[in-house]
């Protein structure tokens, strides 16, 4: 029997030789990652680097981090045989349902981990910015419980597309800023959150949402999230005896997908899918496909690929789901797309919302849209596995949240009497 | 030398401050930014940063933001922003490119620092790039002598400012508070406190920037410092006066009073 706390330490206490230790992510195609930013924050960047450096050795850390997880946020979560699915899809489906952590996402694990290190630090206020609202929520949840001030930035329009977690986000004691310019979206909330840090590093922690920023947040947020493929892996080995064919994620900055990845990527036989919003479809200029549909540049701290015009400003991205409603992705997406071990496909909204519903039905789960981006593409890519292999393929899907927070959305997608019209 | 060097030494043998004035181009209009920053020369500045405008201006405060997002809905490209620059070089003043660093990378670094000197441009201010990420800027910015801004902010070791210093080729920039740009009651103590930190890690002239908007800020600062750097209350000016030729006129008129400050301010050193 696996010990689970014992599971969750050796996750992340786990090195990785990327990035290397500039921060970068080499590729023959770039160098990806690295610190585009403000020397003004070079000081509290280093200040962090060195608490999440002392962090992944320290036992009393491991054992705070993993009591949060196991009896706080529910870890370990469940895989989940999708029998009625798998028989539809022409694959054998497992789910890893972080749907079910508290807060209903993966986010969880990642803030859990970076609000203790900002108590650890002896910052008094956390910020985050959001786009869905999972992390917002995930925010202002650790910020409850461990007693810090909490103020989440988030942009106008998707203030409205998830009023369910702003008032979510109100009654757990954050403060919650609407960011009415640019796109008044996710990457115009995160510009927000860093003129808020840059101007209170002292105090404050900057809780970053996902993969992506610069360095240590890449590593970092992928080593709080890393768990969920360490527990996939054992999970699949013992329901298949198998590793799977292939594990599938949805891609917003890409922090559920590394966080699933991780554990998979010296498999070599397992084939890492990450699947782009791709909103109206790529063709129409009308989504959130970073690395199909965008090229290497920098944005928020980092390089890698993101939409832009000729003249590198950033474009706006669309997507029906707020939270891969973002114009960049982590670099070490964008490394493992360079280097070939990860395929990146886009899934556009209709396909999504069909395979949403598909899952509500077959399975009487309720997904996160952003997670309905993963199902649609691993129902897409099971014909073409089952076709390559000459056998059913296994194939992990991250369910990374469930759809609460949706459902005026799907509403008002599918015509019920209620929904966002 | 080219002509920022020029302007910061000659500076120097006088004794006294510089006035660098920031204007993003195309704000109102591409030829209305190029007036308005003629003007700020005509009005006493040395030096003119014309800003590239960024769909992403993570560290400017409300009134560049406002400005920066009106120059891109009407389209002002990297291009125009250049023939900004040339045109302000045509002043005799010194002319940069003030930007974030993703329109140059994706302009191509090269092509960029070339381009500016061949239009009479004498630097770049890079505000989210420090020296560990600026290898190829810091070959193209060599090869086609244009001048190199890095910035040093109140939260920055020795080591960084020394680090930072020994990479800028035209000025360092000492930020003055921690914090976006924008116009502030008290410029404080960090900024001093901030320049003899530089000098002691550099010969290289020393700049203030960040919150400066009146002309006793500017003598304030004028008496420690190598440069005095305003930016938001210029901008504030065109906001603030919908005639194109108010709005020049506004700027003429804080550039003299700010001009005013520096030298009242350089006297008392
Ligand atoms: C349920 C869920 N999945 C996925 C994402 C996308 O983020 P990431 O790509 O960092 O996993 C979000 C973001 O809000 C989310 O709420």
């Amino acid at each position: 029997m696996t010990d689970p706390r014992a599971e969750i330490i050796s996750a992340y206490a786990a090195t990785a030789a990327m990035p290397d230790d500039t921060g970068h992510f080499p590729t023959d195609d770039a160098l990806f990652g690295g610190r585009f930013m403000p020397e003004a924050l070079m000081a509290v960047l280093k200040e962090l680097t060195e608490a999440y450096e002392v962090s992944k050795t320290d036992p009393a850390f491991h054992q705070e981090f993993a009591d949060l997880l196991l009896h706080y946020a529910n870890r370990p979560s469940l895989l989940t045989e999708a029998r009625n699915l798998s028989a539809r899809a022409g694959a054998r489906i497992l789910l890893k349902r972080e749907d079910l952590n508290h807060t209903g996402s993966h986010k969880i694990n990642n803030v859990l981990g970076q609000a203790l290190l900002a108590k650890r630090m002896g910052k008094t206020r956390v910020i985050a910015e959001t786009g869905a609202g999972q992390h917002g929520v995930a925010t202002a949840t650790a910020a409850a419980l461990l007693g810090l001030d909490c103020v989440v930035y988030m942009g106008a329009e998707d203030t409205r597309r998830q009023a369910l977690n702003v008032a979510r986000m109100r009654m757990l004691g954050a403060e919650v800023v609407p960011v009415a310019i640019g796109s008044q979206t996710l990457k115009d909330a995160i510009n927000e959150a860093l003129r808020d840090w840059v101007a209170s590093a002292d105090t404050t922690y900057y809780a970053l949402g996902t993969a992506a920023g610069p360095h240590p947040f890449p590593a970092m947020v992928r080593d709080f999230a890393r768990i969920i493929g360490v527990e996939a892996r054992r999970q699949c080995l013992e329901a298949t005896g198998a590793l799977p064919d292939a594990v599938c994620a949805c891609v917003g900055g890409g922090s559920n997908a590394i966080g699933v990845f991780h554990a998979f990527v010296p498999d070599e036989s397992v084939r890492l899918y990450g699947f782009e919003a791709g909103g109206s479809g790529v063709a129409t200029g009308l989504h959130a496909a970073s690395i199909t549909g965008g090229s290497v540049g920098v944005l928020h701290g980092t390089r890698t690929y993101l939409l832009q015009d000729q003249y590198g400003q950033t474009q706006e991205s669309h997507s029906i789901s707020a939270g891969l409603d973002y114009p960049a992705v982590g670099p070490e997406h964008a490394y493992l797309h360079a280097t070939g071990r990860g395929i990146y496909e886009p899934v556009d909204d209709a396909e999504a919302m069909a395979a949403f519903r598909t899952l509500c039905e077959t399975e009487g789960i309720i997904p996160a849209i952003e997670s309905a981006h993963a199902l649609a593409g691993a129902l897409r890519i099971a014909p073409q596995l089952a076709a390559e292999l000459g056998r059913e393929p296994v194939i992990v899907v991250n369910l990374s949240g469930r759809g609460d927070k949706d459902m005026h959305t799907a509403a008002g997608y599918f015509g019920f009497e209620g929904g966002e019209q | 030398m080219n002509r920022l060097q020029d302007v910061l030494k000659a500076a120097r043998a006088e004794n006294r401050a510089v006035l660098i004035g920031y204007l993003p181009a195309g704000f109102p209009s591409v030829d209305g930014s190029i007036d308005a920053m003629r003007a700020m020369v005509e009005g006493g500045c040395d030096v003119i940063e014309v800003g590239l405008p960024y769909s992403d201006p993570a560290m400017d405060g409300p009134v560049i933001q406002a400005a920066a997002d009106q120059a891109l809905a009407r389209g002002v490209s990297t291009p125009e922003v250049i023939r900004a620059a040339g045109a302000v070089a045509d002043t005799g003043a010194a002319s940069l490119i003030m930007s974030y660093w993703n329109p140059i990378e994706h302009y191509g670094v090269d092509r960029f620092a070339s381009d500016l000197a061949a239009v009479g441009g004498s630097g770049v201010i890079t505000p989210d790039l420090i020296p560990e990420e600026a290898g190829p800027w810091i070959e193209a910015s060599d090869k086609h002598d244009i001048g190199r801004v890095f910035l040093v902010a109140p939260s920055s070791t020795p080591e960084r400012i020394a680090l930072t210093a020994a990479a800028c080729t035209g000025f360092v920039y000492a930020g003055a508070v921690m914090g976006v740009t924008g116009a502030r009651d008290q410029v404080g103590h960090a900024a001093r406190s901030l320049v003899e930190r530089t000098r002691a890690a550099t010969d290289q002239p020393v700049c203030v920037g960040l919150g400066v908007s009146t002309g006793d800020q500017a003598a304030e600062i004028a008496a420690y410092a190598d440069g005095v750097i305003v930016g938001s209350a210029f901008v504030r000016r065109l906001l603030d006066n919908r005639d194109p030729r108010k709005g020049v006129d506004a700027v003429r008129e804080l550039a003299a009073e700010l001009a005013e400050g520096v030298r009242r301010g350089s006297g008392q050193r």
